[in-house]
């Protein structure tokens, strides 16, 4: 349903290679959209970038989560999804940071949007993100002291005693 | 009016003790009609069953038949809690506080399966069910509970009103359940 | 007329900024007017408000995390309990995301059929705004006349699928059955019934002096503020950018209708009801042009394609057919083939862009999945758009942004 048209994609490539050369590490068509992978430092000033360019203009930010890959060298990702109105075109821009330092910088200084999926990302995943104005946890009670999206926690309740492990395979 | 010594009954009448013009019958039974057709639900509406509750009380199925169009938003005021939707740990505190600012007489009706347990949302984030911050009178089942079976748990609360003790708050078993929650 | 009001009352004219007095009103998690559980601390002013500090998750589930431990047909559910007062739209979104990833081609009579449960589905989230919006304002009459057209949606569901809120409409690669001749007399019924009592809800309050005075100049926001904050659906639409997912991106079938996207101008409580109001008579006119197309299509009896390593087939089937029992077996343990891909697919739900970000890395069950929930990212600029009015407008324009607690929480 997502128009690629592939002349467009191949200009933003291009700019954003020009740009910010090697810390774009791979740009590709996956499966129904534009995905770049870029190098966590850059973050800002490449949203930045899309936001201002005249011919682009990438004024709107769908989406932003955290993702984890637990066995990965760069175990923690957060993915932006933007939108181009005025091309119609939407892309994906994926960032790994690795386990001991998940720390990214904030995209609350060109999207206002960002601040609460930020948040969220944090309060999931535990990632940081470096220059939020009030990084603390949304959804989730502010006294939990884990991060209940990572892999390594369960889902259910550890409260319930009436499911055993015969009859709910727990 | 017919005899009948049946204590289920709306008026409970004993013999001769009807003639013209008047009747007699116990006061609690009298206060026990009142309050049972005078219920004031406060709705805590959280989620999807509140929508459905929206419906119980529009035009449609239209709740003042029960004598319970009129919501009280003030816990104060009110004698019933209906409590739709799900209850998470964070909301837990708060659905306390709401209780206990109601006064007595006060029942509480856990409407849909989140209220009643959790529901589907067995995870680390929900309440598995209110009955474990408050006493619950009536659970009503359903993903969400049809406006007929809303109602219908309402006239299973409304019963409650009629036949129990006036003094129920005096109780040694209604004590002992309280204080089985810490309320005193 | 006088609409600017609360720009007449400028605090600084009342008195200097030494002398003033701020009040602090904790408005929720659990106030009447609220419609759903929302925390606003707010600064005031006397009646003026002058920030809001907010405080959301008091009905946090826990979807994301429930979707990677659940079948893809099982999240359907889950999806019902997102925005439920239009269930239905979050049900097909799941199906065409899962389709998506799968690549099923879906017939014209399906996507027709979809397009016809997805446009009700629109009304009635719509209808609950609107109305509510009205309630906030002191009208309750419209409220109770309105919410019986709304019983005749739910009675077309219930017809369709058995339930009428959450209603786990439709199943990968179609619909679970065909609809029924009563479901058909249902939509027609509706379709005649319902225009003539929609005139009469806007004429109780579309042009009603103390509903425009009340709603005009509230809450507004401006084009690019509403850019920037995410805002997306009829109130996007309200601040003036002309931005609808079944026009820019559409997805099943919306090409082959004709309809209006209507735009506000000033992005207050008015447009925002304005843009929904007339959105009501666009999804009529859609579900009138498909039920047309409908009757073109030969082909009645269709309503699934023929996918059967992803749809659970009739119990019935199950214990008397061994292929049938095959499929039910492969499909509980999770043995069919899913493709490793990650896809993102949006559809035009009711309060705007409802995103699905799969990630699917082969298992039974997404490796994770990510809801974008439109509630959640624009009722971030509440407080941008309650600031310097007064706290009764800050109800009326909560109400007219419909932002439901569950899909804000997930």
């Amino acid at each position: 349903m997502f128009k690629v048209d592939q002349d467009l994609v191949a200009r933003v490539s291009e700019k954003l290679t020009t740009q910010f050369g090697e810390a774009i590490l791979s740009a590709e068509i996956a499966d129904d959209m534009p995905v770049y992978t870029v190098k966590r430092e850059i973050i800002t000033a490449l949203l930045k970038f899309l936001y201002e360019d005249e011919s682009l203009q990438f004024r709107f930010l769908t989406d932003l989560c955290g993702i984890q890959y637990p066995e990965a060298e760069l175990p923690f990702g957060v993915i932006y999804h933007l939108h181009s109105f005025t091309q119609n075109l939407r892309i994906r821009v994926k960032s790994f940071a690795p386990a001991d330092d998940p720390v990214f910088p904030t995209a609350t200084t060109v999207f206002a949007a960002a601040n609460w999926m930020e948040r969220e990302t944090f309060d999931f995943f535990g990632i940081i993100f470096e220059g939020h104005p009030n990084l603390k946890r949304i959804l989730n009670m502010e006294d939990m002291d884990y991060f209940p999206m990572r892999k390594e926690y369960p889902l259910e309740d550890d409260t319930r005693e009436d499911k055993d492990d015969k009859m709910f395979g727990r | 009016m017919s005899k009948t010594d049946n204590n289920n009954s709306p008026i409970y009448m004993p013999d001769d003790s009807v003639g013209k013009g008047y009747m007699t019958t116990r006061l609690d039974r009298i206060i026990g009609l009142a309050r049972k057709n005078s219920l004031w639900p406060l709705p805590f509406a959280t989620s999807c069953c509140g929508i459905e509750f929206m419906a119980t009380m529009a035009a449609h199925y239209d709740l003042g038949r029960f004598g319970m169009e009129r919501l009280s938003f003030s816990p104060r005021q009110s004698d019933m809690l209906m409590v739709m939707g799900t209850i998470s740990k964070k909301l837990g505190p708060v659905l306390k506080e709401v209780y206990l600012q109601m006064a007595e007489p006060r029942w509480v009706m856990a409407i849909g399966a989140c209220a009643s347990s959790g529901g589907i949302f067995d995870t680390y984030s929900v309440l598995q069910g209110i009955d474990r911050i408050i006493p619950v009178d009536v659970y009503v089942p359903g993903c969400p509970p049809r406006p007929e079976q809303i109602i219908d748990g309402a006239m299973k609360i409304q019963e409650l009103a009629h036949n129990e003790s006036l003094r129920r708050r005096n109780l040694p078993e209604y004590q002992e359940l309280l204080s089985k929650y810490g309320i005193k | 007329m006088d609409n600017d009001f609360k720009n007449k009352i400028n605090p600084k004219d009342i008195a200097p900024e030494e002398q003033r007095e701020y009040n602090t009103l904790n408005l929720g998690p659990t106030h009447p007017a609220t419609h759903g559980i929302f925390q606003n601390i707010l600064t005031m002013d006397g009646e003026i408000i002058l920030d809001s500090q907010q405080t959301v998750g008091y009905i946090h589930r826990a979807f994301e995390k429930i979707a990677e431990h659940r079948a893809f047909y099982q999240i359907t559910p889950l999806t019902d309990r997102l925005n439920y007062c239009s269930s239905p739209l979050n049900n097909m979104g799941w199906h065409m995301t899962v389709e998506k990833l799968l690549d099923i081609e879906l017939p014209k009579r399906i996507e027709y059929l979809r397009v016809i449960i997805m446009e009700l589905a629109r009304i009635a989230d719509h209808l609950v705004c609107n109305s509510v919006i009205g309630v906030d304002c002191g009208a309750l009459t419209p409220f109770t006349y309105i919410f019986q057209a709304r019983e005749w949606i739910y009675e077309i569901f219930e017809e369709v699928c058995g339930a009428r809120l959450t209603t786990n409409i439709g199943r990968i690669g179609g619909f679970e059955r065909n609809f029924s001749d009563r479901a058909w007399a249902k939509v027609d019924r509706f379709m005649k019934d319902y225009p003539p009592m929609l005139k009469e809800f806007e004429n109780l309050l579309m042009r009603n002096r103390i509903f425009m005075d009340r709603t005009i100049g509230t809450g507004p926001i401006s084009e690019e503020k509403a850019l920037n904050f995410g805002l997306t659906g009829p109130n996007l639409r309200a601040a003036g950018i002309d931005y609808d997912v079944r026009v820019m991106n559409p997805y099943s079938s919306y090409e082959d209708f004709e309809f209006i996207v209507p735009v506000g101008t000033q992005g207050d409580t008015y447009d925002r009801f304005m843009v929904r109001q007339e959105e009501m008579w666009q999804s009529l006119s859609i579900i009138r042009q498909a039920i047309e197309k409908l009757d073109k299509i030969e082909d009645k009896e269709t309503f699934q394609v023929d996918v059967p390593e992803y749809v659970l087939p009739p119990k019935e089937k199950v214990y008397n057919n061994m292929e049938a029992l095959i499929y039910h077996f492969k499909q509980v343990m999770g043995e069919n083939p899913i493709p490793v891909k990650e896809i993102y697919h949006c559809i035009e739900a009711a309060n705007g862009e409802l995103g699905f970000y799969l990630v699917s890395d082969g298992g039974r069950s997404p490796y994770r999945l990510h809801f974008r929930r439109p509630c959640f990212v624009y009722y971030q600029a509440y407080p941008e758009m309650i600031k310097g009015g007064l706290l009764s407008d800050a109800i009326v324009t909560m109400s007219s942004l419909n932002v439901i607690a569950g899909e804000l929480d997930a």
